[in-house]
């Protein structure tokens, strides 16, 4: 019997054990992926800091190595069963069954699928990529082209692709792809100065620390376009290029574009697997399947159902530094469940 | 008084003490879905009558708001009620109803065009 | 002449109705167009006539239709019908085989027990017979009656609401028949006569020493509730048993809905028998709407208790019409009203110019405006249009205009064919011998409303079966299983159900499910209702979806661009359009 089992071992899991580890409590992550550190290990740079994201994972390898956490890799959560007296079984893809006082779930998040905002022509038309996809571009690629290997003249960045969107079921804002299309379009801006780049967007919502400054540095240093409108469709010119329809609603006339390349930022979903780990054991989520913690204000890390946690995106997408910070509050209720006489 | 040989142009301005809200109450009331606009354009971007007229289904939405009329009532004899704009909605507006309400609010509401 | 004073009710009530229906009818005829007189006139001695008997037959008196939906329902209609209707027959039968009597009042064929008392064989034949078809009569008023209890057992979940005259009516066509039992048996026990039924009831009666006051009255209640039935037949639900065999005379002498409210109109709405088949059709309840479903609909238009929003809160999916069993073109009916309820705001569409200067091309390709907003579609039929090397123009690529339809859904008739004519011109400047588009929507107006002359007109899936079937298209089968989701437009509005269904079991498993082809459920994206919210719109798609998900499919396969949008809020299983399949498979 462990004391606590974190399910995921993306950075709101990693920070979770290793400060568990630090108030003296044993933890044993379970991982789907072959590797830990999540979705970080696809990008490239955090915002806004311009921070290499392998970076930051490295660094989280060589805590869960100096704690001695125990990690299982390529090990998906299948079920979870609570027992009479309070603990629970874990059922996974191995044969072994866990079994722990308390689970913390940090499953993440998954990536909008953007085929299935089918007008905007992804895997339909090859220039049209996600900001994941950019993201491995940057990452992967010394010299910046289209998919098609166009070179650039103009790319246009479309905001809001699968949030804020009743036709795709996302009602809700994913927060993060403003600032994700700001620090994309500076980058490009800085590897291809010639290249024009254009931001469509409904709303910019940059929330976080740091955020309304590289709004500004992107318009004042990098001359990169905003243009208020959402594109309504994507349709490919006989030449090859994407030629986009939106309404530049400032100016209240309608926009044709025809650009080189097109990036969708996707939003952020709650993963599969929050609707099954909550229907397994009992645990309050949302329409959108983020799970919905105790308390938004006061406590945000503890579920609706007793020796059940919750770190990280699981509720609702957040940044980096709020992930971190959200899955340290969580180690701290999963410590005050266990240790209560200890902690008074 | 006194005149200073310049004035402000009466019409820019949006007085809120005289706006004629009756359309836009008939429209919410019969089509609630109408209030949660949040002017993003992509209906007027995909709009089969806007790619051949001026017509800017956004727009009304404003224009309607602030109770300005004036140019509705041929504005909107341009819409083709095909549809494409409530499929691209991000808010589900059901933007037909809208249309045909704004039809009939003009012929059937006394209105000061 | 026999008489005595209690005939005088069913006498009364019986010229009361004659009077009535022939003034009704009389009027309607009277108010239809000169050139619908006319096709009565010259249809009336043509075979159409023998058609439109069969018909009557068929549907007023065997209720063959209520049958194929629910035997239970069906017999309760036709024991009630064509038991009654032989009741009537026989009975003159008797009574001219019996008597000789060829000028007999209508009274004394009817009450015939009461003043015939003879004891012959051929009485006692007829009797028998009378007796059996008062016995098949009584079964269906005793389901009538078990309906009222339990009508799930008849498939019906809910019922409309009787207003007085109904009431009347229905009390009475209640009491009609046990009471002519009563009557017939109180007289039969008297002379030791009778056929099976009554002969037996008599003698339970002389048991219980019922003199002739007794028997008087139970001939007096008879004969009063059968006028009662009669008087109040014209103003309640009960209309609808003339109106309806009139309904199938006039449709087969080939009159049709305009597109205005006119008497024919009239005739469908007092056609409707109420008998609840077309509610359980509707997939409104899945929005919580349970008002406005076809019957309550025409219930409405006769209570003149019509609202706007009634008119526009219908899908226009057609599922109650093609289980209507009276054939109501319900469809058309409620654009009829729309175009009533909106012909002070039709556009004019001024700015549209004349087309010139249309290529020319053998075929002509028309995507259709919700095509555009599913890139996938276009692209797979331009790709087979190129690897079949069809000469093609895309006429709507770029400035397309919209064929016209959601106007006319939407009762903007004359808007509509502003549209139509401009789109029509310049298919027709193209000097195509082929029209092939994308969206059933634009199919179905350009097949109805277009009159393109010899120019063939086709839905993608059409023509893809015809180069499939031609050979000119190859494609290699997978291991995919799919589901077929007919569009409400292209399956009931255009009867294209089987070329898809080729194609996919060409392309892979084809799966069945209960609501398909004609039964085939809406998507919910319905470009015929006019008001109904998303959120009302999503729970009707998420019932759908649930049926269509059932067997698992891999992929969910449609063929129309709106039914494709519109399922493809879900992410579970992949939306896509036949023609992708077809790309996938070539």
């Amino acid at each position: 019997m462990i004391d606590v089992i974190i399910i995921g071992g993306g950075i709101a899991g990693l920070e979770t054990a290793c400060t568990l580890h630090t108030q003296g409590i044993e933890s044993l992550i379970l991982e789907k992926e072959k590797e830990i550190g999540g979705k970080l290990t696809q990008w490239d740079s955090l915002f806004p800091s311009n921070r290499n994201a392998k970076e930051l994972v490295e660094t989280y390898k060589d805590e869960i190595q100096k704690h001695t956490i125990t990690v299982y890799v390529n090990t998906k959560v299948i079920a979870i069963k609570k027992q009479n007296d309070g603990t629970f079984e874990i059922f996974t893809s191995r044969e072994i069954v866990f079994k722990a006082k308390t689970i913390v779930i940090a499953s993440g998040y998954s990536i909008f699928n953007a085929e299935r905002k089918e007008e905007y022509g992804y895997a339909i038309y090859p220039n049209v990529i996600t900001s994941a996809d950019l993201e491995h571009m940057f990452a992967t690629k010394k010299e910046l082209k289209a998919p098609s290997g166009r070179t650039l003249e103009r790319v246009a960045f479309i905001h809001c692709v699968g949030s804020r969107d009743e036709k795709v079921g996302n009602h809700y804002c994913s927060r993060l792809c403003c600032v994700t299309g700001v620090k994309q379009a500076i980058k490009i801006r800085q590897m291809l100065p010639e290249t024009h780049v254009f931001n469509f967007y409904m709303d910019l919502r940059m929330y976080g620390l740091g955020f309304e400054e590289m709004y500004r540095e992107a318009q004042e240093k990098h001359g990169v376009q905003f243009i208020r409108g959402r594109v309504s469709e994507i349709a490919q010119t006989n030449e090859g290029r994407l030629q986009l329809k939106a309404e530049d609603t400032l100016a209240a006339r309608p926009v044709r574009m025809q650009v080189d390349m097109v990036v969708l930022l996707v939003g952020m979903e709650a993963p599969e697997c929050n609707s099954i780990l909550g229907k397994s054991c009992n645990i309050q989520y949302n329409a959108a399947q983020f799970i919905v913690p105790q308390d938004i204000h006061y406590s945000s890390g503890i579920t609706s159902a007793e020796g059940v946690f919750v770190s990280g995106t699981s509720i609702a997408p957040l940044s980096v530094f709020d992930t971190i910070n959200h899955a340290r509050s969580t180690a701290l209720a999963v410590s005050n469940f266990l240790m209560p006489i200890q902690n008074e | 008084m006194n005149k200073f040989g310049f004035s402000t142009h009466a019409s820019r301005v949006i007085d809120y003490e005289t706006i004629d809200t009756k359309l836009i109450s008939y429209i919410v009331e019969n089509e609630p879905s109408f209030a949660s606009c949040i002017s993003c354009g992509s209906c007027t971007a995909t709009c089969s009558a806007a790619n051949l007229t001026y017509f800017n289904i956004r727009r009304l939405n404003v224009q309607i708001r602030l109770g300005e009329f004036e140019e509705i009532q041929q504005e909107i004899d341009k819409c083709m009620l095909c549809g494409k704009c409530m499929l691209v909605c991000p808010r589900g507006i059901n933007t037909r109803n809208v249309i045909m309400l704004i039809k009939r609010g003009l012929t059937t509401l006394e209105i000061k065009k | 002449m026999n008489f005595n004073f209690f005939v005088l009710p069913f006498t009364i009530g019986f010229f009361i109705i004659i009077v009535v229906l022939g003034v009704r009818f009389t009027r309607w005829i009277w108010k239809l167009s000169k050139i619908d007189k006319l096709r009565i006139l010259h249809g009336f001695f043509t075979r159409r006539t023998l058609r439109a008997i069969r018909e009557a037959w068929n549907e007023s008196l065997l209720h063959k239709n209520i049958f194929k939906v629910n035997p239970f329902l069906g017999f309760m209609h036709m024991s009630l019908a064509f038991g009654w209707f032989l009741i009537i027959v026989v009975g003159h039968i008797e009574m001219y085989a019996l008597t000789g009597n060829l000028t007999a009042m209508p009274w004394e064929s009817v009450f015939f027990r009461y003043f015939e008392h003879t004891t012959s064989h051929a009485h006692a034949i007829f009797a028998h017979i009378m007796d059996t078809l008062l016995l098949l009569v009584l079964g269906g008023v005793g389901l009538a009656l078990y309906k009222r209890v339990n009508m799930k057992f008849f498939g019906i979940r809910r019922n409309t609401q009787l207003r007085v005259s109904d009431k009347v009516a229905l009390y009475s066509l209640w009491a009609i028949f046990p009471m002519r039992l009563l009557a017939e048996s109180a007289t039969a026990g008297f002379y030791m006569n009778g056929g099976w039924l009554t002969n037996n009831i008599g003698h339970v009666f002389q048991l219980v020493n019922l003199n002739s006051n007794g028997e008087l009255i139970f001939w007096w209640i008879y004969s009063i509730s059968l006028g009662a039935f009669f008087v109040v037949l014209p103003f309640s639900r009960y209309m609808h048993i003339p109106t309806e065999v009139l309904y199938i005379f006039l449709k087969e002498y080939g009159i049709k809905l305009k597109r205005e409210y006119n008497s024919f109109s009239e005739i469908q709405v007092y056609s409707c028998s109420r008998c609840g088949i077309c509610i359980e059709a509707c997939q409104m309840h899945h929005a919580k709407i349970s008002n406005n479903q076809s019957v309550y609909i025409l219930k409405n238009i006769r209570d003149e208790n019509i609202t706007e929003r009634k008119i526009y809160n219908c899908l226009l999916c057609g599922r109650c019409e093609t289980l209507c069993p009276v054939n109501l073109k319900l469809n058309d009916l409620r654009i009829t009203l729309r175009i009533n309820a909106s012909k002070d705001f039709n556009s004019t569409y001024d700015f549209l110019e004349q087309p010139h200067n249309t290529e020319h091309a053998e075929v002509v390709y028309f995507a259709g405006c919700m095509s555009h907003l599913s890139p996938s579609i276009i692209s797979a039929v331009e790709t087979i249009l190129k690897t079949t090397k069809t000469p093609y123009l895309f006429i709507d690529k770029e400035k397309g205009v919209c064929c016209g339809r959601p106007l006319m859904l939407a009762g903007q008739q004359k808007a509509a064919l502003k549209l139509i004519n401009h789109n029509r011109e310049s298919i027709i400047q193209s000097g195509a011998q082929t029209l092939i588009t994308s969206c059933p929507i634009c199919y179905k107006t350009f097949k109805e409303d277009y009159e393109l002359g010899q120019m063939r007109i086709l839905h993608h899936s059409e023509y893809i079966h015809e180069l499939l079937t031609n050979k000119s298209l190859k494609i290699s089968k997978s291991t995919q299983k799919y589901i077929y989701h007919d569009p409400c437009e292209l399956g009931r509005g255009s009867d294209v159900y089987e070329e898809p269904r080729f194609i996919l079991s060409q392309t892979g498993t084809l799966k069945t499910i209960e609501n398909e082809r004609q039964k085939s459920l809406c998507c919910g994206g319905s470009l015929g209702d006019v008001s109904l919210s998303m959120q009302e719109r999503n729970r009707i798609t998420h019932q759908t979806l649930l049926q269509l998900t059932k067997p698992n499919p891999d992929c969910i396969v449609t063929a129309c661009p709106l039914c494709k949008k519109t399922f493809a809020k879900q992410k579970k299983v992949p939306v896509k359009d036949i023609a992708e399949i077809v790309v996938e498979c070539m």
